[in-house]
Protein backbone atom coordinates (compact mmCIF):
# COMPACT_ATOMS: atom_id res chain seq x y z
CA UNK A 1 0.00 0.00 0.00
CA UNK A 2 2.58 2.51 1.13
CA UNK A 3 5.50 1.03 -0.72
CA UNK A 4 7.74 4.15 -0.46
CA UNK A 5 8.33 3.77 3.26
CA UNK A 6 8.44 -0.01 3.25
CA UNK A 7 11.95 -1.07 4.31
CA UNK A 8 11.49 -4.45 2.60
CA UNK A 9 11.20 -2.70 -0.76
CA UNK A 10 14.82 -1.51 -0.74
CA UNK A 11 17.08 -3.17 -3.29
CA UNK A 12 19.31 -5.83 -1.77
CA UNK A 13 22.61 -4.14 -2.67
CA UNK A 14 21.92 -1.29 -0.23
CA UNK A 15 21.45 -3.63 2.68
CA UNK A 16 24.77 -5.40 2.07
CA UNK A 17 27.58 -2.98 1.18
CA UNK A 18 30.39 -4.62 -0.80
CA UNK A 19 33.57 -5.46 1.19
CA UNK A 20 36.31 -2.84 1.09
CA UNK A 21 39.20 -5.26 1.49
CA UNK A 22 39.00 -8.86 0.44
CA UNK A 23 41.21 -11.89 0.00
CA UNK A 24 40.27 -14.76 -2.28
CA UNK A 25 41.95 -18.14 -2.04
CA UNK A 26 45.22 -16.65 -0.76
CA UNK A 27 48.14 -19.05 -0.37
CA UNK A 28 51.54 -18.33 1.10
CA UNK A 29 54.78 -20.25 0.61
CA UNK A 30 57.83 -19.58 2.80
CA UNK A 31 60.99 -21.29 1.68
CA UNK A 32 59.73 -24.63 0.36
CA UNK A 33 56.88 -24.88 2.88
CA UNK A 34 53.25 -24.02 2.22
CA UNK A 35 52.17 -22.01 5.27
CA UNK A 36 48.49 -21.63 4.41
CA UNK A 37 46.36 -22.10 1.34
CA UNK A 38 42.85 -21.33 0.15
CA UNK A 39 42.39 -18.57 2.71
CA UNK A 40 39.60 -16.09 2.06
CA UNK A 41 38.40 -13.14 4.08
CA UNK A 42 36.34 -9.99 3.60
CA UNK A 43 36.35 -6.75 5.55
CA UNK A 44 33.81 -3.97 5.31
CA UNK A 45 34.03 -0.45 6.74
CA UNK A 46 34.42 -0.57 10.51
CA UNK A 47 35.17 -4.30 10.62
CA UNK A 48 37.84 -5.99 12.71
CA UNK A 49 39.43 -9.35 11.97
CA UNK A 50 41.43 -11.22 14.60
CA UNK A 51 43.92 -13.84 13.43
CA UNK A 52 44.19 -16.79 15.78
CA UNK A 53 46.44 -19.80 15.65
CA UNK A 54 49.54 -21.39 17.14
CA UNK A 55 53.09 -20.17 16.43
CA UNK A 56 54.10 -20.73 12.84
CA UNK A 57 50.54 -20.93 11.56
CA UNK A 58 51.17 -17.93 9.33
CA UNK A 59 49.59 -15.00 11.18
CA UNK A 60 52.57 -12.73 10.53
CA UNK A 61 52.90 -13.99 6.96
CA UNK A 62 49.25 -13.24 6.26
CA UNK A 63 49.64 -9.70 7.63
CA UNK A 64 52.71 -9.18 5.42
CA UNK A 65 50.74 -10.49 2.44
CA UNK A 66 47.92 -8.07 3.30
CA UNK A 67 50.39 -5.20 3.56
CA UNK A 68 51.92 -6.04 0.20
CA UNK A 69 55.36 -6.92 1.58
CA UNK A 70 54.93 -10.56 0.55
CA UNK A 71 53.29 -11.58 -2.67
CA UNK A 72 50.77 -14.40 -2.35
CA UNK A 73 51.73 -17.68 -4.04
CA UNK A 74 48.14 -18.07 -5.24
CA UNK A 75 44.91 -16.13 -5.03
CA UNK A 76 44.62 -12.39 -4.84
CA UNK A 77 43.71 -9.39 -2.70
CA UNK A 78 41.04 -6.94 -3.72
CA UNK A 79 40.79 -3.37 -2.52
CA UNK A 80 37.39 -1.81 -3.23
CA UNK A 81 36.94 -4.46 -5.89
CA UNK A 82 40.26 -3.77 -7.63
CA UNK A 83 43.25 -6.11 -7.63
CA UNK A 84 45.91 -4.89 -5.19
CA UNK A 85 48.75 -6.21 -7.36
CA UNK A 86 47.70 -3.87 -10.17
CA UNK A 87 48.29 -0.81 -8.00
CA UNK A 88 50.41 -1.76 -4.96
CA UNK A 89 51.48 1.84 -4.27
CA UNK A 90 48.02 3.26 -3.57
CA UNK A 91 47.29 0.19 -1.43
CA UNK A 92 50.51 0.83 0.51
CA UNK A 93 49.56 4.49 0.95
CA UNK A 94 46.19 3.62 2.46
CA UNK A 95 47.37 0.75 4.71
CA UNK A 96 49.50 0.91 7.85
CA UNK A 97 51.52 -2.06 8.97
CA UNK A 98 52.86 -2.49 12.51
CA UNK A 99 55.25 -5.42 12.66
CA UNK A 100 57.38 -7.14 15.27
CA UNK A 101 60.21 -4.69 14.73
CA UNK A 102 59.64 -1.19 15.99
CA UNK A 103 61.74 0.72 13.43
CA UNK A 104 62.83 3.27 16.04
CA UNK A 105 66.20 4.80 15.20
CA UNK A 106 68.45 4.79 18.29
CA UNK A 107 70.14 8.11 17.49
CA UNK A 108 67.00 10.07 16.63
CA UNK A 109 64.67 11.48 19.26
CA UNK A 110 61.16 10.10 19.55
CA UNK A 111 59.72 13.21 17.88
CA UNK A 112 62.31 13.09 15.07
CA UNK A 113 61.55 9.42 14.46
CA UNK A 114 57.86 10.12 14.05
CA UNK A 115 58.24 13.38 12.12
CA UNK A 116 60.20 11.60 9.39
CA UNK A 117 57.39 9.11 8.81
CA UNK A 118 54.74 11.82 8.89
CA UNK A 119 56.57 13.80 6.21
CA UNK A 120 57.19 10.70 4.11
CA UNK A 121 53.45 10.05 4.17
CA UNK A 122 52.85 13.50 2.76
CA UNK A 123 52.03 15.48 5.92
CA UNK A 124 53.77 18.86 5.63
CA UNK A 125 55.87 20.91 8.07
CA UNK A 126 53.56 22.46 10.68
CA UNK A 127 50.87 19.82 10.16
CA UNK A 128 53.48 17.11 10.72
CA UNK A 129 54.55 18.74 13.99
CA UNK A 130 50.94 18.91 15.17
CA UNK A 131 50.29 15.31 14.11
CA UNK A 132 53.39 14.09 15.96
CA UNK A 133 52.48 16.06 19.09
CA UNK A 134 48.95 14.65 18.99
CA UNK A 135 50.13 11.06 18.51
CA UNK A 136 52.68 11.36 21.33
CA UNK A 137 50.06 12.85 23.65
CA UNK A 138 47.67 10.01 22.87
CA UNK A 139 50.20 7.35 23.79
CA UNK A 140 51.47 9.22 26.85
CA UNK A 141 54.86 9.84 25.24
CA UNK A 142 54.88 13.66 25.27
CA UNK A 143 57.41 13.71 28.10
CA UNK A 144 59.77 11.55 26.02
CA UNK A 145 59.54 13.59 22.80
CA UNK A 146 63.19 14.67 22.90
CA UNK A 147 64.61 11.42 24.29
CA UNK A 148 66.76 9.45 21.82
CA UNK A 149 65.39 6.09 20.72
CA UNK A 150 68.22 4.10 22.29
CA UNK A 151 67.08 5.07 25.80
CA UNK A 152 63.53 3.77 25.37
CA UNK A 153 62.25 0.59 26.98
CA UNK A 154 60.66 -2.15 24.87
CA UNK A 155 57.15 -0.97 25.78
CA UNK A 156 57.97 2.65 24.98
CA UNK A 157 59.41 1.67 21.58
CA UNK A 158 56.26 -0.30 20.87
CA UNK A 159 54.18 2.78 21.73
CA UNK A 160 56.27 4.91 19.37
CA UNK A 161 55.69 2.30 16.66
CA UNK A 162 51.93 2.37 17.31
CA UNK A 163 51.88 6.18 17.45
CA UNK A 164 52.84 6.06 13.76
CA UNK A 165 49.28 4.90 13.04
CA UNK A 166 47.89 8.26 14.09
CA UNK A 167 50.21 10.44 12.00
CA UNK A 168 48.23 10.39 8.79
CA UNK A 169 44.80 9.07 7.91
CA UNK A 170 44.53 5.55 6.56
CA UNK A 171 41.64 3.13 6.49
CA UNK A 172 43.34 -0.24 6.93
CA UNK A 173 45.49 -1.08 9.95
CA UNK A 174 47.45 -4.32 9.98
CA UNK A 175 48.77 -5.01 13.46
CA UNK A 176 51.09 -7.90 14.26
CA UNK A 177 50.90 -8.60 18.01
CA UNK A 178 50.38 -4.91 18.81
CA UNK A 179 50.17 -5.40 22.57
CA UNK A 180 53.55 -7.13 23.01
CA UNK A 181 55.52 -5.47 25.82
CA UNK A 182 52.68 -3.05 26.62
CA UNK A 183 51.37 -2.51 30.15
CA UNK A 184 47.65 -2.67 31.00
CA UNK A 185 47.08 1.08 30.70
CA UNK A 186 48.68 1.18 27.24
CA UNK A 187 46.59 -1.79 26.10
CA UNK A 188 43.47 0.19 27.14
CA UNK A 189 44.76 3.11 25.03
CA UNK A 190 45.26 0.83 22.02
CA UNK A 191 41.74 -0.55 22.47
CA UNK A 192 40.28 2.97 22.60
CA UNK A 193 42.22 4.03 19.50
CA UNK A 194 41.10 0.93 17.59
CA UNK A 195 37.47 1.62 18.56
CA UNK A 196 37.75 5.23 17.30
CA UNK A 197 39.39 4.06 14.09
CA UNK A 198 36.53 1.62 13.46
CA UNK A 199 33.91 4.22 14.32
CA UNK A 200 35.40 6.36 11.53
CA UNK A 201 34.89 3.44 9.14
CA UNK A 202 38.45 2.12 9.37
CA UNK A 203 39.32 -1.57 9.17
CA UNK A 204 41.62 -3.48 11.50
CA UNK A 205 43.36 -6.84 11.18
CA UNK A 206 45.07 -7.95 14.39
CA UNK A 207 47.08 -11.02 15.27
CA UNK A 208 47.29 -11.54 18.98
CA UNK A 209 47.92 -13.99 21.78
CA UNK A 210 46.95 -11.63 24.56
CA UNK A 211 43.43 -10.52 25.32
CA UNK A 212 42.46 -7.36 23.60
CA UNK A 213 38.91 -6.10 23.84
CA UNK A 214 37.69 -5.18 20.38
CA UNK A 215 33.91 -5.43 20.63
CA UNK A 216 32.33 -7.23 17.71
CA UNK A 217 34.95 -8.82 15.55
CA UNK A 218 35.38 -11.73 13.17
CA UNK A 219 38.06 -14.34 13.76
CA UNK A 220 40.18 -16.32 11.37
CA UNK A 221 41.52 -19.64 12.65
CA UNK A 222 44.79 -19.96 10.75
CA UNK A 223 45.24 -23.71 11.36
CA UNK A 224 42.09 -24.39 9.33
CA UNK A 225 43.98 -23.26 6.25
CA UNK A 226 47.10 -25.33 6.79
CA UNK A 227 47.82 -27.56 3.78
CA UNK B 1 58.68 13.05 -5.41
CA UNK B 2 61.66 15.42 -5.28
CA UNK B 3 60.49 16.36 -1.78
CA UNK B 4 60.50 12.74 -0.64
CA UNK B 5 63.97 12.27 -2.14
CA UNK B 6 65.26 15.21 -0.09
CA UNK B 7 63.48 13.93 3.05
CA UNK B 8 65.33 10.63 2.72
CA UNK B 9 68.66 12.40 2.12
CA UNK B 10 68.10 14.63 5.14
CA UNK B 11 67.17 11.71 7.39
CA UNK B 12 70.15 9.58 6.35
CA UNK B 13 72.54 12.53 6.67
CA UNK B 14 71.23 13.18 10.16
CA UNK B 15 71.64 9.51 11.06
CA UNK B 16 75.18 9.48 9.65
CA UNK B 17 76.19 12.68 11.45
CA UNK B 18 74.83 11.47 14.79
CA UNK B 19 76.87 8.30 14.27
CA UNK B 20 79.80 10.38 13.03
CA UNK B 21 82.39 7.74 13.81
CA UNK B 22 81.33 5.61 10.83
CA UNK B 23 82.13 8.26 8.23
CA UNK B 24 85.34 9.24 9.99
CA UNK B 25 86.49 5.64 10.03
CA UNK B 26 86.07 5.32 6.27
CA UNK B 27 88.15 8.46 5.81
CA UNK B 28 90.78 7.19 8.25
CA UNK B 29 90.93 3.86 6.40
CA UNK B 30 91.54 5.72 3.14
CA UNK B 31 94.36 7.81 4.65
CA UNK B 32 96.04 4.92 6.47
CA UNK B 33 95.79 2.67 3.43
CA UNK B 34 97.40 5.23 1.14
CA UNK B 35 100.12 5.97 3.69
CA UNK B 36 101.07 2.27 3.77
CA UNK B 37 102.21 2.31 0.14
CA UNK B 38 105.37 4.42 0.58
CA UNK B 39 106.38 1.95 3.31
CA UNK B 40 105.66 -0.99 1.06
CA UNK B 41 107.23 0.11 -2.23
CA UNK B 42 109.97 2.26 -0.73
CA UNK B 43 110.46 6.01 -0.75
CA UNK B 44 111.69 6.42 -4.34
CA UNK B 45 109.83 9.46 -5.58
CA UNK B 46 109.73 8.35 -9.22
CA UNK B 47 108.05 5.04 -8.31
CA UNK B 48 105.53 6.73 -6.02
CA UNK B 49 104.70 9.29 -8.68
CA UNK B 50 104.13 6.55 -11.22
CA UNK B 51 101.67 4.61 -9.01
CA UNK B 52 100.01 7.56 -7.25
CA UNK B 53 96.81 7.71 -9.34
CA UNK B 54 96.31 3.95 -9.14
CA UNK B 55 96.88 3.82 -5.39
CA UNK B 56 94.44 6.65 -4.72
CA UNK B 57 91.74 5.12 -6.88
CA UNK B 58 92.11 1.60 -5.52
CA UNK B 59 92.03 2.87 -1.95
CA UNK B 60 88.98 5.07 -2.68
CA UNK B 61 87.29 2.00 -4.10
CA UNK B 62 88.05 -0.11 -1.04
CA UNK B 63 87.00 2.68 1.32
CA UNK B 64 83.68 3.03 -0.49
CA UNK B 65 83.23 -0.74 -0.28
CA UNK B 66 83.92 -0.71 3.45
CA UNK B 67 81.05 1.67 4.10
CA UNK B 68 78.49 -0.08 1.90
CA UNK B 69 77.29 -2.69 4.37
CA UNK B 70 75.57 -0.10 6.54
CA UNK B 71 73.68 1.42 3.60
CA UNK B 72 70.60 -0.79 4.08
CA UNK B 73 71.65 -3.09 6.93
CA UNK B 74 70.40 -0.95 9.83
CA UNK B 75 67.07 -0.24 8.19
CA UNK B 76 66.72 -3.93 7.39
CA UNK B 77 67.45 -5.03 10.95
CA UNK B 78 65.20 -2.57 12.76
CA UNK B 79 62.19 -2.93 10.45
CA UNK B 80 62.44 0.53 8.87
CA UNK B 81 62.96 -1.06 5.46
CA UNK B 82 59.50 -2.67 5.60
CA UNK B 83 57.94 0.70 6.30
CA UNK B 84 60.02 2.44 3.62
CA UNK B 85 58.90 -0.18 1.10
CA UNK B 86 55.26 0.50 2.07
CA UNK B 87 55.57 4.30 2.00
CA UNK B 88 53.69 6.08 -0.78
CA UNK B 89 57.02 6.89 -2.48
CA UNK B 90 58.53 4.73 -5.25
CA UNK B 91 61.26 2.53 -3.76
CA UNK B 92 63.85 3.54 -6.42
CA UNK B 93 63.50 7.17 -5.26
CA UNK B 94 64.13 6.07 -1.67
CA UNK B 95 67.18 4.07 -2.81
CA UNK B 96 68.46 7.08 -4.74
CA UNK B 97 68.05 9.26 -1.64
CA UNK B 98 69.95 6.79 0.51
CA UNK B 99 72.72 6.51 -2.09
CA UNK B 100 72.99 10.30 -2.29
CA UNK B 101 73.35 10.52 1.49
CA UNK B 102 75.92 7.70 1.42
CA UNK B 103 77.98 9.53 -1.19
CA UNK B 104 77.79 12.83 0.71
CA UNK B 105 79.12 11.17 3.86
CA UNK B 106 81.78 8.94 2.27
CA UNK B 107 82.55 9.88 -1.36
CA UNK B 108 82.70 13.62 -0.80
CA UNK B 109 85.18 13.50 2.13
CA UNK B 110 87.38 11.14 0.07
CA UNK B 111 87.45 13.63 -2.80
CA UNK B 112 88.29 16.46 -0.41
CA UNK B 113 91.28 14.67 1.09
CA UNK B 114 92.57 12.98 -2.10
CA UNK B 115 94.72 15.95 -3.31
CA UNK B 116 96.45 16.06 0.08
CA UNK B 117 97.37 12.39 -0.21
CA UNK B 118 98.41 12.98 -3.82
CA UNK B 119 101.06 15.37 -2.51
CA UNK B 120 102.25 12.62 -0.18
CA UNK B 121 102.63 10.28 -3.16
CA UNK B 122 104.51 12.95 -5.12
CA UNK B 123 101.88 13.23 -7.83
CA UNK B 124 102.61 15.88 -10.42
CA UNK B 125 100.59 19.05 -9.67
CA UNK B 126 99.09 18.95 -13.18
CA UNK B 127 97.07 15.89 -12.17
CA UNK B 128 95.31 17.41 -9.13
CA UNK B 129 92.39 19.05 -10.92
CA UNK B 130 91.82 15.95 -13.00
CA UNK B 131 92.05 13.73 -9.91
CA UNK B 132 89.28 15.69 -8.20
CA UNK B 133 87.17 15.85 -11.38
CA UNK B 134 87.52 12.14 -12.11
CA UNK B 135 86.73 11.22 -8.52
CA UNK B 136 83.73 13.55 -8.48
CA UNK B 137 82.35 11.62 -11.46
CA UNK B 138 83.57 8.21 -10.33
CA UNK B 139 82.70 7.98 -6.62
CA UNK B 140 78.92 8.45 -7.10
CA UNK B 141 79.12 5.55 -9.57
CA UNK B 142 80.81 3.48 -6.86
CA UNK B 143 77.99 4.30 -4.40
CA UNK B 144 75.29 3.47 -6.96
CA UNK B 145 76.77 0.13 -8.02
CA UNK B 146 77.54 -0.66 -4.40
CA UNK B 147 73.88 -0.10 -3.46
CA UNK B 148 72.85 -2.98 -5.73
CA UNK B 149 75.41 -5.25 -4.08
CA UNK B 150 74.43 -4.10 -0.58
CA UNK B 151 70.77 -4.80 -1.33
CA UNK B 152 71.56 -8.24 -2.77
CA UNK B 153 73.51 -9.45 0.27
CA UNK B 154 70.92 -8.26 2.83
CA UNK B 155 70.12 -11.08 5.21
CA UNK B 156 73.08 -13.21 4.08
CA UNK B 157 75.58 -14.31 6.69
CA UNK B 158 79.14 -13.09 6.08
CA UNK B 159 77.57 -10.55 3.75
CA UNK B 160 80.67 -8.34 3.76
CA UNK B 161 82.89 -10.84 1.93
CA UNK B 162 80.14 -11.70 -0.53
CA UNK B 163 79.58 -8.00 -1.11
CA UNK B 164 83.19 -7.41 -2.15
CA UNK B 165 83.11 -10.39 -4.51
CA UNK B 166 79.95 -9.04 -6.12
CA UNK B 167 80.85 -5.41 -6.32
CA UNK B 168 84.62 -5.18 -6.94
CA UNK B 169 84.49 -6.64 -10.49
CA UNK B 170 81.82 -4.08 -11.35
CA UNK B 171 84.09 -1.29 -10.13
CA UNK B 172 86.76 -2.11 -12.73
CA UNK B 173 85.52 0.22 -15.53
CA UNK B 174 85.37 3.22 -13.16
CA UNK B 175 88.85 2.33 -11.88
CA UNK B 176 90.39 1.95 -15.36
CA UNK B 177 89.07 5.22 -16.74
CA UNK B 178 89.56 7.11 -13.48
CA UNK B 179 93.25 6.20 -13.31
CA UNK B 180 93.71 6.71 -17.02
CA UNK B 181 92.23 10.24 -16.82
CA UNK B 182 94.66 11.27 -14.08
CA UNK B 183 97.68 9.66 -15.80
CA UNK B 184 96.81 11.36 -19.08
CA UNK B 185 96.52 14.74 -17.33
CA UNK B 186 99.89 14.26 -15.62
CA UNK B 187 101.54 13.43 -18.95
CA UNK B 188 99.84 16.34 -20.67
CA UNK B 189 97.54 14.32 -22.94
CA UNK B 190 93.92 14.93 -23.86
CA UNK B 191 91.53 13.67 -21.11
CA UNK B 192 88.19 14.38 -22.74
CA UNK B 193 87.48 10.75 -23.67
CA UNK B 194 88.09 9.40 -20.16
CA UNK B 195 85.89 12.08 -18.59
CA UNK B 196 83.13 11.33 -21.09
CA UNK B 197 83.30 7.62 -20.27
CA UNK B 198 83.22 8.32 -16.51
CA UNK B 199 80.21 10.59 -17.06
CA UNK B 200 78.50 7.90 -19.13
CA UNK B 201 79.15 5.30 -16.41
CA UNK B 202 77.62 7.65 -13.84
CA UNK B 203 74.52 8.33 -15.95
CA UNK B 204 74.02 4.67 -16.77
CA UNK B 205 74.36 3.57 -13.16
CA UNK B 206 72.10 6.41 -11.95
CA UNK B 207 69.45 5.21 -14.40
CA UNK B 208 69.74 1.47 -13.71
CA UNK B 209 71.07 0.89 -10.20
CA UNK B 210 68.16 2.34 -8.15
CA UNK B 211 65.75 -0.01 -9.94
CA UNK B 212 68.00 -3.03 -9.58
CA UNK B 213 68.62 -2.23 -5.90
CA UNK B 214 64.93 -1.78 -5.13
CA UNK B 215 64.11 -5.11 -6.80
CA UNK B 216 66.78 -6.72 -4.60
CA UNK B 217 65.35 -4.98 -1.51
CA UNK B 218 61.86 -6.32 -2.26
CA UNK B 219 63.38 -9.80 -2.41
CA UNK B 220 65.18 -9.24 0.87
CA UNK B 221 62.08 -8.18 2.84
CA UNK B 222 59.93 -11.06 1.52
Amino acid sequence: MNSFSDPEARPLSHAQPPPRFEGRGVACVRGERVVFTGLSFALGAGDALVLLGPNGSGKSSLLRVMAGLLSPAAGGLLRDGREVRDDPESHGAAARYVGHLDAVKPVLSVAENLTFWAILHGVDGAAAEAAVAGALERFGLSRLASVPGKLLSAGQKRRVNLARLLLSPSDLWLLDEPTTALDKASIRTVEAILAEHRARGGMVVVSTHADIALGGFATLQMDEYAP
Amino acid sequence: MMGSFLDIVRRDLRLALRQGADSLMVLAFFVVGVVLFPFGVGPELAVLERISAGVLWVMALLAALLSLDRLFQNDYEDGSLDLLALAPVPLPIIVLGKVAAHWLTTGLPLIAIAPLLAVLLNMNGDGFVMLVTAMALGTPTLSLIGAVGAALVLGARRGGVLLSLLVLPLYVPALVFGVSAVDAAVMGFETRAQIMVLGALLLASAALCPWAASAALRQAIE
